[in-house]
């Protein structure tokens, strides 16, 4: 193993006249900039025209919508981070309903079959949105597991307008990531989807086949 | 003509009678043209793009060894092992390893190019693992027992009928449904349970990150995720050349390559992995290995103009503007990478005695070059192959450099260099050729002249009428 290292590193280095860095010039990115509701309706629209539920709330009420939005699509399990203040909020509006509210506090080794084939939704709270693209930004940890956002049929974010930044490139400084990444970082833009069919677009192949943001202020 | 060649000849031409491939094609390279022009509406942001966009490669490329080194040590620091391989035998080797480690029955793929370069999933299976892909193209292409005929769309060579034929005749329990929606839906689920049985997921990488040992993938399904989710073994491949320094090199990259790809402004999903599972989480593997496979890239790397070949992206934008893969399709290249970039590509993996006829599929009309992301000259660079497969300096960089010389071609273009250095001969031949009335139509000529009107010289040359006018000197 460490043979074929050296000889692809030699080979590299025999080869080349100079190692000198190429200059790049991230202004062509930095220059994208979209005032505060000019923001909210770039975001907005992009996550619609990709077949995403937004609906715009307040920090006050979005449990309430999600406790609505369960009920209007018959979801019954909804999984949640255990400890996260949005996790918190949502098992506590929706012990009154008929929503049975399952906390991902295991390792999915211990539940696999059941996130798997007996969860109708999941709820994360997204990091981040970025504007110029529509997405939302997810940074994955011990409270806010991998899977939450990817098994389930439907997939719940709640986002603060707050939280939007222009670009990717203004988040990822924004957040420092340059000096740590965790061990996943995410961005979600849409239901999944497939066009290999003949270029038919069809939404919901191997994740969720629907993406609902509560945006609140 | 050589075999391989020939056998190239023989695919192009079946490939242009087969109106199905042609409508296919047709539609599916208009459609992906006119979405990538709407993503960039903007020329000026366009080329400040590419410019950033070409940057990050070539800086890439030129700390290529310093880079490597750094990703090792950031990977090794974020718990990813690392290995590399010198060629796809060896690559091969390392994954089945990998594999039987954890005593591996079945893998589950995301989508890899260079995964289809090891032909790993045959590979595999030769030792009773079964590798199954899970990209909707991927395992349509698969249980066609076929090879992807596009990069990013693989079975964009079929319709919806032949799919549903397909399916029909391959699943159990499966009947013959038209409609891409319920296909879809049959897919999902028998994917769905692999993923859940899988032991290793095996996926490539798109950008590969050495400031923070971070692997880039993109993709709109999500089971490029679960592929590097849920499976407590996750194995990803790439080559050497898809290293970026910085976390900020991604972000123009990642604006372009969908864009120019599929014609979206960002793909449903985009995935940055740092790491197996850490302390207190809850799911994603348990092990993350990374294998840098050359297989002929450091060889590329030597020469500073195909150097250029190692900036691609694999977003696909030269082969959907290419006129000649619109027509032929991506099959008729019998190679991995089919299209410009394949043409440039392969004959630098396989070398010039396989595919050396490879860049002359190409009327180097200029669309390549003009929509890649990252400025590869690739009309220039397939000037440069096909001299490359004709090289009779016994010094060609390039694998096979010289192994499409022919004698009589290379005789022909003798002739036709002497007859142009002597005013005599020119003229002896000119007012041949004016007196004969033209060539005579035949060997390669009649094949030619079987398609086109052979241009027929004037009744005199240019000289006598000169001479009869009395110009002359």
């Amino acid at each position: 193993m460490s043979r074929s290292r050296e000889n692809i590193l030699r080979r590299l280095r025999d080869s080349r006249e100079t190692g000198a860095a190429v200059g790049r010039d991230f202004t062509v990115i930095e220059d994208l900039q979209w005032s505060g509701d000019e923001a909210v309706a770039r975001f907005t629209g992009l996550m619609r025209a990709v077949n995403t539920e937004v609906h715009e709330t307040t920090r006050e009420a979005w449990p309430a919508k999600l406790a609505e939005l369960c009920a209007a699509k018959q979801v019954t399990r909804l999984a949640l981070a255990a400890d996260t203040p949005v996790g918190q909020a949502a098992r506590s509006v929706l012990l009154d309903t008929s929503v049975e509210t399952v906390a991902y506090s295991r390792d999915i080794e211990d539940w696999r079959e059941e996130l798997f084939f007996q969860v109708d939704a999941g709820l994360s709270t997204a990091a981040g949105g970025i504007v110029e693209t529509g997405s939302l930004f997810l940074l994955t940890g011990p409270d806010e597991p991998r899977l939450l956002s990817l098994v389930p049929p439907i997939h719940f974010v709640v986002l603060s307008r707050a939280d939007f930044a222009n670009t990717l490139l203004e988040m990822l400084r924004r957040h420092g990531l340059a000096a740590g990444m965790p061990t996943n970082v995410l961005l979600i833009s849409g239901p999944s989807k497939t066009a290999d069919i003949e270029q038919t677009l069809v939404y919901g192949v191997h994740g969720p086949r629907q993406l609902v943001v509560l945006l609140t202020d | 003509m050589d075999k391989p060649t020939r056998q190239f000849h023989v695919r192009i031409q079946e490939a242009l009678n087969d109106p199905q491939i042609r409508a296919n094609f047709r539609r599916a390279m208009d459609g992906l043209m006119t979405k990538r022009a709407n993503m960039f509406p903007d020329p000026d942001e366009l080329e400040r793009l590419r410019d950033l966009g070409a940057a990050v490669r070539r800086n890439a490329l030129a700390q290529l060894p310093e880079l490597l080194e750094r990703l090792e040590a950031k990977c090794a620091e974020n718990g990813i092992t690392v290995h590399w391989a010198e060629s796809v035998d060896e690559a091969n080797r390392i994954v089945l390893d990998i594999c039987r480690r954890h005593s591996a029955k079945s893998v589950i793929k995301g989508k890899s190019m260079v995964s289809e370069e090891m032909e790993l999933n045959h590979y595999l299976g030769e030792f009773g693992i079964e590798a199954l892909e899970a990209d909707l193209g991927e395992y349509i292409v698969q249980l066609a027992g076929q090879l992807p005929s596009h990069i990013v769309m693989p079975a964009i060579h079929m319709n919806t009928r032949q799919i549903a034929e397909l399916f029909a005749e391959k699943l159990e329990g499966v009947g013959y449904i038209e409609d891409a929606e319920e296909l879809t839906k049959v897919a999902r689920e028998i994917l769905r349970h692999k993923f859940f049985d899988a032991d290793v997921g095996v996926s490539g990488v798109n950008f590969a990150v050495a400031e923070t040992g971070s692997l880039v993938l993109i993709e709109n399904e999500g089971n490029g995720r679960l592929t590097t989710t849920a499976p407590p073994v996750h194995v990803a491949v790439t080559g050497i050349e898809k290293v970026v320094e910085n976390l900020a090199d991604v972000t123009p990259l990642l604006s372009l390559l969908p864009r120019s790809a599929t014609g979206q402004n960002v793909t449903t999903y985009v995935n940055m992995i740092s790491g197996p599972r850490r302390d207190g989480e809850r799911d994603g593997p348990q092990e993350v290995h990374l294998l840098l496979l050359d297989n002929g890239r450091t060889r590329t790397h030597a020469d500073p103009e195909l150097r250029q070949t190692l900036q691609c992206i694999r977003c696909s934008a030269c082969m959907n503007h290419c006129p000649v893969y619109a027509r032929i399709g991506g099959h008729a290249y019998g190679t991995v990478y089919p299209g410009p970039i394949g043409e440039i590509l392969m004959p630098q993996i396989l070398g010039c005695e396989e595919v050396g006829a490879l860049p002359g599929a190409s009327s180097l009309c200029g669309a390549c070059g003009e929509v890649c992301p990252v400025r590869i000259p690739i009309p220039k660079m397939l000037v440069r192959l096909r001299k490359e497969a004709v090289d009779n300096t016994g010094a060609s960089p390039v694998k096979g450099g010289g192994a499409q010389r022919s004698f009589s071609e290379a005789a022909t273009w003798k002739g036709w260099e002497k007859v142009h250095a002597s005013p005599a001969l020119y003229r002896l031949a000119t007012r041949t050729a004016t007196a004969m009335g033209g060539l005579p139509a035949l060997g390669p000529l009649k094949t030619w002249a079987s398609v086109r009107e052979v241009p027929k010289p004037a009744a005199k040359t240019l000289h006598q009428r000169l001479e009869e006018r009395g110009n002359s000197r």
